[in-house]
């Protein structure tokens, strides 16, 4: 593997944990749910980001599939929260 | 023949007869009482083979490592035992086809029937002491459910628990005695231990010993001070009571008395012990049946009676005396068994047990009162019947006993009296129930039995008078091959015949006989009056009252030892598995001080500690918040998780990452739901804590970081270490030649550890049962059964999309209708995800557990975004029966190596070629993993959606949610 593309992998993961950092003062702080909901989202985001990353790191696509996972699932856990901010219940 | 058939044939056929159809009463009598017929009549051709003292004996290897073998063993005695059982069980049989009602569900009494014969016969035939206390405690457990059979009745209920807590601990401390008795001989073998009665009776863990096996039979027997259970027993129906309380249940306890009588008799202390309970119940027995108004009443004191009679004479340290109770044991089964069914005939023809309304049945059945007429003879000790003979014998042994003078003169007035309280109450239930004006009032108009249902009374009543007039022809042979192994080897002189001359036993029955009739015609002319209805002087002391006191006073210990060693708050009893583990962990510290190893260290990367600092932060957070702001402290904990999924995938650990992300989603709607029902905790109250309990919380606090710090130190000590012991090597060395499987981890779930997760997933599948059943009956608080404010903040009558949370439609076509539209559309990709995870688990990364775990999502996420009625209105989802199948599937896979001829769950691998995919292999282990699969599923989803449906119960209970409506909404 090329330095650049070492490089560019330490440099990536860098810029999402900042981010993610970010993301976490949205977290705490709030102030309303919705904000940390979508904190949450962007935090799943940013994990599947990193995924990719790390399986271009590895050289191993198990890693694109737990990417998908995290996707399909960060749907799915905001989807959740979500509903049970706008309504109280999450299943009616 | 093998002996273990005649265990195994009434067991077998019991349990086919559990589940045939429950109203077929004739097909299951005939079956139940023709295989009993048929054991009997294999027994009686076994009888040269036990004659002259012989034992046929066979072994199965059970637990050879600790010198427990399944032992049978048939001698004399046990051979007479079996021979009644099973015959009476053949008759009892019969009789009950016509006793039980068509509406009586008889499939399970027969099925319990022949379970319990096959105990009980499990008891006398054992040859070996725990396997005898396994079939004892067998024998309590189905009488127990044979008890209660009727198990809608209050009484049946009781008599049958107090029946089981009785029998059980005198079970277990039968146990007891045995297993310390196995230690002085060094053998639990039957043989054995009969060989090596001095060693024993020498032995100063002797009396112990006694104590404890005699505790077991006593209680078994009904025996003074235990014997209150069996006349609460009588709730049951009354074959049973024929059976398990005449000729088999109860026996099992003189039976045990008699089996280590050549062992544990001829002290001091087993005379005291054994004879003084047996003369007390003999006593106690006979004048509480004389006054008792309930047929069955009567008969259950007789029985307790006559049993404290054999009881004495096994306690007189006398073989003659021994014969004696062999006899009377012999001779009760038949007298008795034909009374309770007498009794049951009654019953069943006028519709009431109670001696007071039943008088002059003659002219309506005449057979019936002849055969009980005969039968309550024989019970009361009438020359030329049976009873008369073991009780002559009885009373000789009284006469010429030696001992202190108090006793020697005491004993024989003492079964004098006994005998005349016997011949009391065999009047009035042989002569004063069928003689006299009849009765006009009864619930029923009385007629006879049906021929079939008195055969067996008859059979009965027949080997009664040929025993009491031909002893030495008819009962001589069996009597002698009986006795034989219980007296240990030499039978002493004895002679079976009517008449002896005029001797002091036959005055004393003649005495008995006169003082009998002449007591029972004054007690009736009291009892007519209305006077002594209940035994006099002792009505007061009542057993079961104590029992019950008894009973009282350990629940109430019970709680009051639960309450402090676990209370009901969390806090307490997590600070104390808290800090006894801390503690213990210091103490190892001790020991074995804490060191760093000297692995080498990954060098550390700058965006991996961020990631980390972030998972901290998401933590940390969580925990201030979860107090007040639970929403928060989710939403934190989701991000906690997600770390905790980035760091495995991060160290190369792709499949826990991809496990981690779905229980991570589970995890969180699983909160979420529960959230729903919690009452809101309001920051905004302002309660000031007290002194202490900041104290106390600044305590736990300490403890919780002194714990963490701890566990975290520990975790950096392993993990500086490389394991040389480790086992991973060895499966990641055998997973694909013997696994046919590269991924390791799958290999050993699916292979080398199936055992273990068969065990782990028939836990979830019973945890997802038992949250269902709780969740069925669950209500949650009164204040948090109102509508969440986000609902009740939308007035009913605007009209926006966001109006009708109850309708079917509703949610779907209304304001989510974008994520409805992506979470539909998201079905089946995420199907196709486990599917795919699925079939590569043996390989790669994935397995069963993941990809039930993402059809469980899938579905959840269309309850979250359809609704609950919405998916269930299209779908049978029925995660029941996913777990049902997906065991079953399981099982079925791990049997099907055991027909082929391998351990269970081996696993095969198939190659073969297909057309378009090329070569496949298939390991049989993959239908594991569906089972697997399936009940992940099925319990995935019955836990959330037993939850989810709290929702649809709170709307439908408008009245509830009245009341708090107003108190809210003022604010």
């Amino acid at each position: 593997m090329s330095t650049l593309v070492t490089g560019a992998i330490t440099f990536a993961l860098g810029c999402y944990a900042l981010a993610s950092i970010l993301v976490i003062v949205r977290l705490v702080r709030g102030p309303s749910a919705q904000d940390r909901v979508s904190a949450l989202d962007l935090l799943y985001f940013h994990a599947m980001l990193v995924m990719l990353v790390l399986s271009i790191g590895h050289r191993n696509d198990v890693y694109f599939e737990a990417a998908l996972l995290i996707a399909l699932f960060g749907f799915v856990s905001s989807a959740a929260l979500a509903k049970f901010v706008l309504r109280g219940e999450v299943i009616e | 023949m093998s002996l273990f058939f005649l265990l195994l044939l009434p067991f077998l056929v019991g349990l086919v007869m559990a589940v045939m159809p429950t109203r077929a009463r004739t097909s299951l009598a005939g079956g139940a009482s023709l295989i009993s017929a048929g054991l009997t009549a294999w027994l009686i051709t076994l009888y040269p083979l036990v004659r002259d003292g012989q034992v046929i004996r066979q072994t199965v290897s059970w637990i050879p490592s600790i010198g427990l073998d399944l032992i049978l063993r048939l001698d004399g005695f046990a051979w007479m035992f079996s021979v009644l059982i099973t015959g009476i069980g053949a008759l009892v049989a019969l009789y009950a086809r016509y006793y039980m009602s068509p509406a009586d569900p008889v499939s399970r009494f027969y099925a319990l029937f022949l379970l319990f014969m096959s105990a009980m016969l499990g008891v006398v035939t054992s040859g070996n002491l725990i396997q005898l206390v396994v079939f004892w405690e067998l024998t309590s457990l189905i009488s127990f459910l044979l008890i209660g059979y009727w198990h809608h009745r209050v009484d049946a209920q009781r008599g049958a628990r107090m029946a089981l807590i009785v029998t059980g601990a005198g079970g277990l401390a039968l146990l007891g005695g045995v297993i310390v008795l196995g230690h002085i001989v060094g053998s639990f073998d039957l043989d054995v231990v009969l060989g090596s009665g001095d060693r024993v009776r020498a032995h100063p863990l002797y009396a112990p010993v006694l104590i404890l096996v005699v505790l077991g039979a006593l209680t078994k027997s009904a025996q003074f001070p235990f014997h209150f259970w069996l006349s609460r027993a009588m709730a049951a129906p009354t074959p049973v009571s024929a059976f398990l309380h005449s000729a088999t249940m109860v026996k099992a306890g003189v039976f045990l008395l008699a089996r280590l009588w050549s062992v544990l008799s001829g002290t001091e202390l087993w005379f005291w012990v054994v004879g003084g309970a047996g003369a007390a119940t003999l006593l106690l027995g006979s004048y509480i049946a004389m006054f008792q108004h309930d047929l069955k009443r009567v008969l259950a004191y007789s029985t307790m009676s006559h049993l404290g009679l054999i009881t004495l004479l096994l306690g007189l340290n006398s073989p003659l005396a021994a014969v004696a109770g062999v006899f009377h044991i012999m001779n009760h089964a038949a007298f008795k068994a034909s009374l309770f069914m007498a009794a049951g005939i009654v019953d069943h023809e006028t519709g009431t047990r109670d001696i007071r309304r039943l008088t002059g049945l003659w002219s309506r059945m005449p057979y019936t009162g002849a055969l009980a007429l005969v039968a309550s003879a024989a019970m009361a000790g009438v020359p030329l019947l049976n009873g008369f003979l073991s009780k002559e014998m009885f009373f000789a042994e009284t006469v010429f006993m030696t001992s202190q003078p108090w006793v020697e003169r005491g004993l024989p007035v003492l079964a004098t009296l006994a005998a005349i309280f016997a011949v009391v109450y065999s009047l009035r239930f042989g002569y004063g129930i069928f003689f006299g004006s009849p009765a006009t009032d009864l619930p029923r108009e009385p007629e006879e039995a049906p021929r079939w249902m008195r055969a067996p009374i008859e059979l009965l009543v027949l080997c009664c008078l040929i025993v009491g007039m031909a002893p030495s022809v008819s009962i001589g042979p069996a009597l002698a091959v009986a006795a034989l192994p219980v007296v240990g080897g030499v039978l002493p002189e004895y002679s079976l015949a009517v008449w002896h001359g005029f001797t002091a036993p036959l005055y004393m029955s003649l005495i008995a006989i006169t003082v009998g009739i002449a007591a029972y015609v004054r007690i009736r002319r009291h009892q007519r009056r209305g006077h002594l209805q209940n035994a006099p002087v002792i009505e007061r002391f009542n057993a079961r009252r104590l029992f019950d006191l008894g009973l009282l006073w350990l629940t109430l210990w019970a709680r009051r030892i639960l309450k402090v060693l676990s209370p009901a708050r969390l806090q307490p009893q997590m600070f104390a598995i808290i800090a006894i583990a801390l503690l213990l962990a210091l103490l190892a510290a001790r020991d074995l001080p804490l060191a760093w190893g000297e692995r080498e260290q990954l060098p550390a990367s700058a965006a991996f500690v961020l990631l980390w600092a972030i998972g901290m932060a998401c933590a940390i957070g969580a925990a201030m918040m979860a107090k007040f702001h639970r929403l928060v402290a989710i939403t934190l904990m989701g991000g906690a998780g997600l770390v905790t999924c980035l760091t495995f995938a991060w160290f190369s650990a792709p499949d826990l990452a991809l496990t981690q992300i779905s229980v991570e989603v589970v995890t969180t709607t699983l909160f979420l739901l529960g959230l729903r029902w919690l009452p809101v905790r309001l920051e905004e109250l302002g309660v000031v804590a007290s002194a202490r309990t900041r104290l106390r919380r600044a305590r736990d606090l300490l403890l919780a970081i002194a714990a963490g710090t701890g566990l975290a130190t520990l975790s950096y000590a392993m993990l500086t270490r490389s394991a040389p012991q480790s086992i991973s090597p060895f499966f990641l060395e055998r997973a694909l030649p013997e696994g046919g499987g590269t991924n390791a981890v799958n290999v050993m779930l699916v292979d080398f550890r199936a055992l273990d997760t068969l065990g782990e997933i028939t836990v979830l599948g019973a945890v997802a049962l038992t949250v269902y059943a709780l969740l069925r009956r669950f209500r949650p608080a009164a204040e948090s059964m109102l509508a969440p404010r986000q609902q009740r903040a939308v007035p009913a009558d605007v009209g926006t999309d966001l109006v009708g949370p109850t309708t079917v439609e509703g949610v779907a076509r209304g304001y989510m209708g974008v994520p409805t539209v992506i979470a539909r559309l998201l079905l089946p990709v995420m199907l196709v995800v486990a599917a795919h995870l699925f079939l590569r688990g043996h390989n790669q990364p994935g397995g069963g557990f993941v990809a039930g775990l993402v059809i469980a999502i899938a579905m959840i996420t269309q309850y979250i975004v359809s609704g609950s009625r919405f998916v269930e209105g299209r779908t049978r989802l029925l995660p029941g029966r996913w777990v049902a199948w997906g065991l079953l599937l399981a099982t079925c896979t791990g049997l099907g190596a055991i027909t082929l001829g391998y351990p269970l769950l081996t696993s095969h691998t198939a190659h073969f070629a297909v057309p378009l995919l090329g070569d496949v292999h298939f390991p049989t282990a993959t239908f594991f993993d569906l089972g697997v699969l399936f009940v992940v599923v099925g319990a995935t989803l019955l836990m959330l959606t037993a939850i989810a449906h709290q929702s649809l119960r709170a709307h439908r209970q408008p009245s509830v949610v009245a009341a708090p409506v107003a108190h809210v909404e003022a604010p």
